[in-house]
């Protein structure tokens, strides 16, 4: 059960305010009928699902219904940082590989 | 192989059980094999009892990071049916459900598959009239089914509350009657103990950190206590894992890890004898050989490799089965726990070619992947064994998420499941 | 009073902390007896001399009792006096003693005492080795289902009621600075610092009363009974505002971010069903800033032959009967340690007037306080030993004793029998970790305490005393203390003055590793050693599991089900990796150990559900006119969280009836449907026509002030999953509305477009759904209808097809829109929601003269179907696009943004051939109405499986047409106008019918446009 503190409402809520909306950072192509089926496909469907460092979208739906990014540790649960839609995360990942 | 039956049981017992044969080796694997099979769950050991036994395909290893049938093999609530809309899915987890109607005596190994049918249940208009859809497509595919009324339900759940009381009262159900439970561990054992017989290496506590791919074809996996295992085709069969896997393959998939919990009560004297899902109210319960009332909760919202997800969703599970059954609200709950589950798109699995040569990944089961054990294990190693994808495997494609010929089970796939 | 005593043949003339002036009555199996206000049900048992309290899962064994709190495996109890009170798997040992408590026990046939059931366990028993159902009964295949019901009956423990549970359950949400879970030595210690500092303390213990250990124990504080230290920092701590004290309450699962949950027993301690007005049970939910556990240790028992004899039990269970309980549970005892620690219950025996017959040692050379305590009191000490078996039918009557070599792995002498009824044993202490474990954190093992402690977590989370291997009464309040500054300093507050109560110097020799005491025999052939008392689960079980392959802990744990009954191995598990560590000759944390779940105990369903069942399980929305259509007596619809009329009968109507009737009324004449639910969205900003265009798939660039358009709203695939009419209120103000069911995903749709992709957009979203009643009058006679309420020219001339106006309806200010679902002239009169009822009931005061009549959901779909309108979510299901839907009129290609779904619905798969198309279907019998949902087929006689070719998605009888209508899909459909399509229904029919234009009437749409 996350506490997570709404960049929006400089507060600590309960999970039960929020819902998460899957990875962040997904633009949507700008030209997107130049892209190819497999462009629009990975856009659409193909996600990192990363063990451990992840950032996320989420949106504060019981509450101020603003989206915002939170980087958590997906294997920990430990919420690492939250910030705007717009901002660059922090922190990042080390790329192993 | 040593032959299980009563009576051997009864002759063991007079040596004090002292002579049973071990159920599986403990082998250190060789440097190179015709297949090998990343993830020794209940699908990947399918895979390679089927390789050796049905395609002659013996020069097999698993490689398990931690133990046999360790992961959702062993966290789900064991429900088998069939009773899926479309075509492709409805195939697919026939064949599954055919060979799981023979399966304890295919492998000697009581895998306790007891048929005692399973209820989904329907609340609303939409509700009757996407289950009378998907009944009706079941039975011109062969799948047993029924549709029942509220009345009907009652008789075959007594305990089920089908009044007026409840806030979305049951109007009716699909019924397979074929459909079940199965002892979960048991199916992961009874794979495992038979393609060890026909000569499969399992190796247990043995991580992949790595595939080896040379000119963008696979011939091996890199582990760190055996070093570099070499293989002309490798099969990854890793729910929980598969995304971290295909990242060693250096591509994305269509997929999220989200965790999915369950739970059980205390054991209680059988008061339901079959298997109750409800997508509206959101919850399904089934009660085991041993008493325990065996529930289900809906999948967290977040992704999560933790084996655990929030409390609310439990929460909401005991409210739905509450409200399902009133007479359970002074039943405790024992324990909840949680597995990994990949959730694809389509709430269907991938079962496919990679963009990496001779890699195959079979995936992305999501809430219902135990009830497909055996169909996915065959027609996962006749695709290995032949290089080409299985008739019935070839829908499930990784690629169909590029060209949109997706199979969207998302109301047959329901509740988590 | 003497003779409530003198009933109970093991209760002490004085001592414990029972109030023998306060005696109660209880039935157990059927019998009364008596016990005293402070007795659990289980020391009550005891103090009446009852042995057998259960029979055992595989063997049916007798089972006696054998701790005294939540780890108790057996005494597990059918409470309640009535049907509907009925709570089964009590634990006795954790149920307080209540007046007219009626118990039972939960198996043994004809009872607990003499159960015919044994017979099969110790005839079968030798067949029953574990995973022995995974190698028989296969055979014959079909006699499996036989063979599973015969399993089947032996299943369960307690029972469910057969009636509703009476009782009310509550939560709470609760904030604090520090959680402290347990109430013992260390828990109070810390309570009562992070108090005396000023912070927001919960405290929190499983027990009735506080004090843990300390209740229970010989030992002084301060010079003075531990007990009146426990009663003076509870008096204290009561006196703090801040602090929240909850006795029987246990702390069951430790989640992410310091989120707990705790079980408070509020009335169901006293009495199977709460009083009236009073709550049985409480659940809070609470968000600590930091938790300190504080949770101490189960003693483990040590595993020899028949160690399930009722008359076996932990040594520190004895103790606290004793000392707490004033119950001595025999007469004879014999004691088997591989501690000091467990000398006390000999002492305490001892002092209690009974005969200890010896204390069997382990180890070669004890030394101690205690140790030199019971030489003091002469008591016979066996250095080097071990009890290897216990005899008796259902209560130990002797005790086979042998000398064990150092490590207490083989015998080494000869055994020696002697005469007791009472077997306490202890192999130490495991920490009670399971909290700490909740959230994924690792124990580990330490080789000094034997035993595991809390490993690294990410929780904000201390521990204190016990669970840490601290086990002296001294280092325990130490640890209190320190781990109550440790938090005061994470929070920012100071140290508070405390000082450290004295407490006795208890020297304790080492301690030995011991588990399992061996047999003159090997394990397999040895009396049952039990490790898990309520699975069955014995130490060859263990041995034959390693043997068979089964070498991963969870692969034991799986294989002989250790550690999953409702004790959860609280007592057995550390003893059954030991046996499998020895077994794989590995050490123990080499073996591992399996992963604690919540709950620490059971937790109530009831409680966990809390009130939010029936009324309360989901809202009910219901529209400002409902209480009128309740009173017109119409059936409900459950459409999303709405209550929606369906259809309204009249006096005997069949539902067809009814229908047939509401129909041909507004055709006929003009109906009217409450469509307050239509999820209504107000778009405003100067980029909100902008934002239209993008999530609509047709054009909104030119919509003019005053006109309203229909809209179809695809995903990024291409895919419909929303439509409604959208209306231009002002240039940069729009009035969306979408589905009854789809206006929450909708909002959010815009949302996440507006907030993610596109915030350079000047677009505001508000939800106005519950703001506005919505009434839709349709027929020829609605106009005329709206004339009587209005002062405004509604004349096609001044109000076209597809026109919105502001006006005056019944003195109402009213948005009335001029569309149509029906087909029929249309007006939706939109009033402000407290205005809705007033509203409608003056249109029945005009509309009588036309008979207007009220219709539902149902005659609404009737009515679009005979137009071929789709209602998304009935006749779409995600997978179709517009063109499926032959609605390529509402898409528009040429729109210079591309808009949502445009690249989707251009993906191979979905301009393929023969993709499945929305089309109108013709029953050849007119009077044949398709069953929703039925599956069509082009050849009837194919073998199954038949290959399909799309299922109807909605059909009806229409009273308008005189024949039934109906919409489907079919592959390739759009191109196959005039073919035939066969259903085969599941009652044996096949229906035909020919594939058409969805439109059934007035297909040049003129009834709408007069």
């Amino acid at each position: 059960m996350f506490h997570i503190y709404c960049p929006h409402c400089c507060e600590y809520r309960e999970e039960e305010e929020f819902h998460a909306s899957g990875q962040a950072h997904i633009p949507r192509p700008l030209d997107p009928d130049a892209c190819t089926d497999k462009e629009w496909g990975e856009f659409m469907y193909f996600r990192a699902n990363p063990r451990g460092i992840h950032h996320e979208l989420w949106v504060h739906g019981a509450g101020c219904r603003k989206y915002f990014n939170i980087t958590r540790n997906t294997h920990t649960y430990e919420i690492l940082e939250v910030y705007k839609v717009g901002e660059k995360p922090s922190v990042v990942a080390n790329e192993a590989k | 192989m040593q032959h299980y039956s009563g009576f051997g049981l009864l002759k063991h017992s007079f040596s004090h059980h002292e002579n049973w044969q071990r159920v599986w080796r403990n082998p250190t694997p060789k440097k190179k094999y015709d297949v090998i099979i990343v993830g020794g769950g209940g699908h990947g050991l399918a895979t390679a009892y089927y390789l050796a036994k049905e395609f002659g395909v013996t020069n097999v290893a698993v490689i398990e990071k931690g133990f046999l049938g360790g992961g959702n093999t062993a966290r789900n609530t064991t429900i088998v049916r069939s009773n899926y809309l479309w075509d492709e899915a409805a195939h697919l987890y026939e064949h599954a459900m055919k060979l799981w109607e023979g399966l304890s005596q295919d492998l000697n190994y009581n895998v306790m598959f007891s048929q005692r049918g399973c209820l989904n249940l329907g609340h609303t208009l939409q509700d009757m009239r996407d289950i009378q859809r998907r009944v009706n497509a079941n039975r011109l595919n062969g799948i047993d089914g029924e549709v029942l009324d509220a009345q009907q339900v009652k008789e075959i759940v007594p305990v089920l509350d089908c009044s007026d009381r409840a806030r979305y009262p049951v109007m009716g159900a699909s019924w397979q009657p074929r459909a079940g439970v199965a002892r979960h561990d048991a199916v992961a054992w009874g794979f495992a103990r038979g393609a060890d017989t026909r000569g499969v290496d399992l190796i247990q506590q043995t991580e992949v950190e790595d595939l080896i791919i040379e000119d963008g074809t696979v011939v091996g996996v890199r582990t760190a206590r055996y070093g570099d295992i070499r293989a002309d085709r490798v099969g990854c069969v890793v729910a929980g894992n598969s995304s971290v896997l295909a990242k060693m393959g250096g591509f994305e998939l269509p997929l999220e890890s989200h965790p999915l919990q369950a739970l059980v009560s205390e054991p209680i004297k059988p008061i339901l004898d079959t298997v109750v899902m409800s997508n509206q109210v959101h919850g399904y319960a089934s009660q085991s050989d041993k008493g325990d009332l065996v529930i289900g909760a809906g999948i967290d919202g977040y992704n999560g490799y933790g084996q655990r997800g929030s409390y609310s969703t439990i929460e909401h599970t005991i409210q739905a089965i509450v409200e399902m059954f009133p007479v359970f609200s002074r039943v405790r709950m024992n324990r909840q726990w949680g597995g990994i589950v990949d959730t694809c798109p389509d709430a269907c699995p991938i079962i496919s070619e990679t963009p990496v040569k001779n890699l195959y990944f079979n995936c992305g089961w999501g809430t219902g992947g135990f009830k497909a054990t055996p169909g996915s294990g065959h027609v996962f190693a006749a695709s290995l064994a032949k290089g080409e994808m299985h008739p019935l495997a070839k829908p499930f494609s990784m690629f169909r998420f590029h060209n949109g010929a997706l199979v969207d089970e998302h109301g047959a796939a329901g509740v988590a499941h | 009073m003497t003779q409530e005593l003198s009933k109970q043949s093991n209760r002490l003339q004085d001592g414990g902390r029972i109030d023998r002036s306060k005696p109660l009555t209880f039935t157990y199996n059927g019998k009364q007896y008596k016990g005293f206000e402070g007795d659990t049900l289980a020391s009550a048992l005891l103090a009446n001399g009852v042995d057998i309290v259960g029979r055992s899962f595989k063997y049916s064994r007798p089972r006696g009792i054998v701790a005294a709190g939540a780890e108790e495996p057996n005494a597990i109890m059918q409470i309640g006096s009535t049907e509907a009170t009925q709570i089964p798997n009590v634990r006795a040992t954790q149920q307080s003693l209540y007046n007219g408590l009626v118990a039972s026990t939960t198996n043994g046939w004809p009872n607990v005492d003499n159960d015919l059931m044994s017979w099969v366990g110790k005839v079968g028993g030798k067949m029953m080795p574990p995973g022995f159902y995974y190698k028989t009964f296969m055979y014959p295949k079909s006699m499996w289902e036989t063979y599973e019901s015969y399993i089947r009956k032996a299943a369960g423990l307690g029972r469910a009621p057969k009636e509703n549970d009476p009782d009310i359950y509550d939560k709470m949400n609760q904030h604090c600075d520090v959680l402290i879970v347990g109430a013992g030595p260390a828990g109070l210690m810390a309570a009562l610092t992070a108090a005396r500092a000023g912070a927001r303390v919960i405290i929190a213990d499983e027990q009735n009363e506080f004090g843990g250990s300390l209740l229970s124990t010989t030992e002084a504080l301060n010079g003075k009974p531990a007990a009146e230290w426990v009663a003076e920092v509870v008096e204290e701590l009561s006196g703090f505002d801040d602090v929240l004290m909850l006795p029987n309450s246990q702390v069951n699962g430790y989640h992410d971010h310091n989120f707990l949950t705790i079980q408070q027993h509020c009335t169901d301690q006293f009495a199977d069903r709460a009083p009236n007005g009073q709550i049985a049970q409480r659940l809070h939910r609470v968000r600590a800033k930091w938790v300190i556990l504080a949770t101490g240790a189960h003693e483990r028992p040590l595993v020899y032959g028949n160690n399930d004899l009722p008359g076996c039990m932990v040594a520190n269970a004895v103790s606290t009967y004793i000392n707490r309980y004033g119950v001595a549970p025999g007469k004879d005892l014999v004691l088997m340690t591989s501690n000091d620690n467990a000398y006390r219950t000999a002492l305490d025996w001892h002092d209690a007037g009974r005969n200890v017959v010896a204390i069997v040692d382990s180890r070669k050379n004890p030394q101690g306080t205690f140790v030199e305590a019971a030489r003091e009191r002469g008591i016979s000490i066996l250095v080097s030993s071990g009890v290897i078996e216990a005899h008796g039918s259902k209560r130990v009557t002797d005790v086979s004793i042998a000398p064990l070599n150092e490590v207490g792995d083989a015998i080494v002498g000869s055994v020696v029998k002697m005469a007791a009824d009472t077997v306490a044993t202890s192999g130490g202490w495991s920490p009670v970790i399971h909290l700490s474990c909740h959230t994924g954190a690792r124990p580990v093992w330490n080789d000094d305490i034997v035993g595991f402690t809390p490993g690294v977590t990410v929780q904000k989370q201390l521990t204190a005393g016990a669970i840490n291997g601290a086990f002296s009464t001294v280092q325990v309040l130490d640890e209190g203390l320190s781990a109550a500054c440790d938090a005061l300093a994470h929070l920012g507050l100071s140290k508070p003055d405390v000082v450290l109560p004295e407490a006795d110097v208890i020297e304790e020799g080492k301690a030995m590793a011991l588990f399992h005491i061996p047999h003159t025999k090997p394990t397999s052939k040895a009396p049952k050693q039990f490790v898990d008392y309520q699975n069955d689960v014995t130490a060859a079980g263990i041995e034959l599991a390693c043997r068979e392959g089964f070498e991963s802990i969870e692969h034991v744990k799986r294989y002989t089900a250790m550690g999953f009954g409702t004790d959860q191995g609280k007592l057995g598990n550390i003893n059954g990796m030991a046996i499998a560590a020895k077994m794989l000759k590995q050490t123990i944390p080499e073996t591992g150990t399996t992963i604690f779940r919540p709950n620490y105990t059971p937790v109530t369903f009831g409680a966990i559900a809390g009130r939010d069942c029936g009324e309360l399980f989901d809202p009910k929305r219901y529209t400002a006119m409902h209480a009128w259509h309740v009173e017109r007596g119409a059936k409900f619809e459950d459409v999303g969280q709405w209550k929606r009329a369906w259809y309204y009968p009249q006096g005997n109507e069949t539902m067809q009836e009814a229908l047939d009737r509401e129909c041909l009324a507004t055709r006929n004449s003009v109906g009217i449907l409450d469509a307050s639910t239509l999820g209504k969205i107000d778009i405003q900003g100067k980029d909100a026509r902008e934002f239209l265009g993008r999530v609509y798939s047709n054009a909104w660039a030119k919509l003019a002030v005053g006109k309203c358009r229909y809209g179809l709203m695809c995903g990024e695939d291409g895919m419909v999953f929303d439509d409604g009419v959208t209306s231009c209120l002002a240039e940069n103000h729009f009035l969306m509305t979408t589905t009854s069911g789809g206006a929450a995903r909708v909002l959010s749709w815009l949302e996440i477009y507006h907030q993610t992709e596109w915030p350079e957009l000047e677009v505001y979203f508000n939800s106005v759904t519950d703001h506005w009643s919505t009434m839709t009058i349709s027929g020829p006679n609605s106009r005329k209808l709206l004339e009587k309420l209005t002062d405004y020219d509604v004349s096609k001339d001044n109000m076209a097809f597809m026109d919105w106006k502001p006006m005056t309806v019944a003195g109402v200010p009213a948005r009335v829109f001029r569309i149509s679902f029906t087909g029929e002239l249309s007006f939706e009169i939109n009033v402000q929601a407290n205005y809705g009822l007033h509203v409608w009931k003056e249109l029945f005061e005009k509309g009588a003269e036309f008979d207007l009549t009220p219709y539902g959901t149902e005659t609404m779909h009737i009515l679009r179907a005979e137009k071929g309108f789709i209602i998304a979510g009935q006749d779409t299901d995600g997978s179709v696009h517009p063109f499926d839907l032959g609605m390529s009129w509402a898409v528009s290609m040429q729109k210079p943004f591309s808009f949502i779904g445009k690249r989707g619905m251009q993906r191979e798969d979905c301009v393929r051939e023969n993709r499945k198309q929305l089309v109108g279907l013709k029953t050849l019998d007119p009077k044949a109405v398709l069953p929703e949902g039925a599956q069509g087929v082009l050849d009837p006689k194919a073998p199954i499986p038949m290959p399909m070719v799309g299922h109807v998605t909605s059909s009806y009888w229409s009273a308008n047409l005189n024949r039934s209508v109906a919409m489907g899909f079919v592959k390739g459909g759009l191109d196959k106008m005039g073919e035939k399509v066969y259903y085969p229904l599941a009652d044996g029919r096949v229906i035909e019918a020919e594939i058409c234009s969805p439109v059934f009437l007035d297909p040049k749409g003129e009834r709408q446009n007069v």
